[in-house]
């Protein structure tokens, strides 16, 4: 839905463009398919090597080990593993509720979450191709850190 | 040579793959399957975005960004890099290029932070798609939690970064 939203602006913006200015439209073009290519090496070795992790992790062992009895060492294993991994939302929440029915904590599932959206070890080579290797470690550690406070916070609204 | 050295991470993850196929087919069977469904994301999400990247970069004059976005944009410039990054649309590498022409176009660096802040965190199909997996409860609480922590951690990286060095960063994005 959101995504076809994309795809008519994409069409639509494109076509004024052309009719306003061919020569920029095609520069237009040629720099978003630069940008493509830009990333298209790391992205290809992101999305295989991602796939491999998920495919020997599962629900079940995982469960076993950030049960909602394993305090803040689940938590932070729980935190690691979201870490790790960068798994599309579409599978990470059915995801995390297969681990939910599986026995896993509100809290540790907050850290997972929360680390696997805002940390990416995986996508660390990429982010540090563009922002600086500084930058990239500070964004990370932090954002770890904090999923330890969105993990404190949802266990004690949520558990 | 080159390419080899550039797709070295993605040689090295198909050969791995070949390996736990011969001794573990089922696993092997699993990763295909995801590995499959990301790359029909990468495939369906990102072309529209990349196109808009282009357009932008063509079309936007940098004196527009710089007023909506860049050093004085104040409250403004938040809640824009706020709303652009809920709206887009799939997995944070795409972030990375698109934050790269804001760069070029003159967005301050804590707005870059945020926008990259929300594009991983606060994305409203998202948020649906959690509560209904982990319950309304979880997923606005965890919302509530992440918007102040994106700006705490935007402005705290922000800080520790010297100017050279964020001049550094913005030098670079001009070449590549």
């Amino acid at each position: 839905m959101q995504n076809k939203l994309f795809y008519i602006l994409a069409t639509v913006l494109v076509g004024i463009s052309f009719f306003k200015d061919r020569n920029k439209t095609k520069i237009a073009l040629m720099k978003a398919w630069k940008s493509f290519q830009n990333i298209l090496p790391q992205m290809l070795g992101i999305i295989t090597s991602v796939g491999i992790i998920i495919a020997f992790l599962n629900p079940e062992r995982i469960s076993s080990i950030i049960g909602s009895s394993s305090g803040w060492f689940g938590v932070i294993l729980a935190a690691i593993v979201g870490s790790l991994t960068l798994i599309p939302g579409f599978v990470a929440f059915p995801t995390a509720a297969i681990l939910l029915e599986n026995g896993a904590g509100y809290m540790q599932l907050g850290a997972f979450i929360s680390t696997l959206m805002m940390v990416g070890l995986m996508t660390a080579p990429m982010e540090i191709q563009f922002f600086g290797k500084k930058s990239t470690i500070l964004r990370n550690s932090l954002a770890f850190l904090f999923s330890l406070i969105v993990a404190f916070v949802i266990g004690k609204v949520v558990g | 040579m080159r390419f080899i050295k550039k797709y070295l991470i993605f040689i090295i993850s198909v050969i791995i793959l070949g390996i736990t196929f011969i001794f573990n087919s089922e696993i092997g069977i699993t990763a295909v399957d995801t590995i499959g469904f990301s790359f029909k994301e990468m495939f369906t999400v990102l072309p529209p975005i990349f196109i808009l990247i282009g357009l932008l970069d063509v079309w936007v004059p940098s004196d527009t960004m710089v007023r909506f976005m860049g050093e004085d944009s104040g409250i403004v410039g938040i809640l824009i890099s706020i709303f652009l990054g809920s709206a887009a649309a799939g997995p944070l590498y795409g972030a990375f290029p698109v934050a790269a022409v804001f760069m070029r176009k003159g967005v301050k660096l804590t707005n870059i932070f945020i926008f990259i802040g929300a594009w991983s965190t606060t994305k409203l199909p998202m948020l649906l798609f959690e509560m209904t997996s982990l319950g309304t409860k979880f997923a606005l609480t965890r919302l509530a939690v992440n918007i102040p922590g994106i700006l705490l951690i935007s402005y705290i990286v922000n800080k520790m970064l010297s100017e050279d060095e964020v001049k550094e960063m913005y030098k670079n994005l001009e070449d590549s």
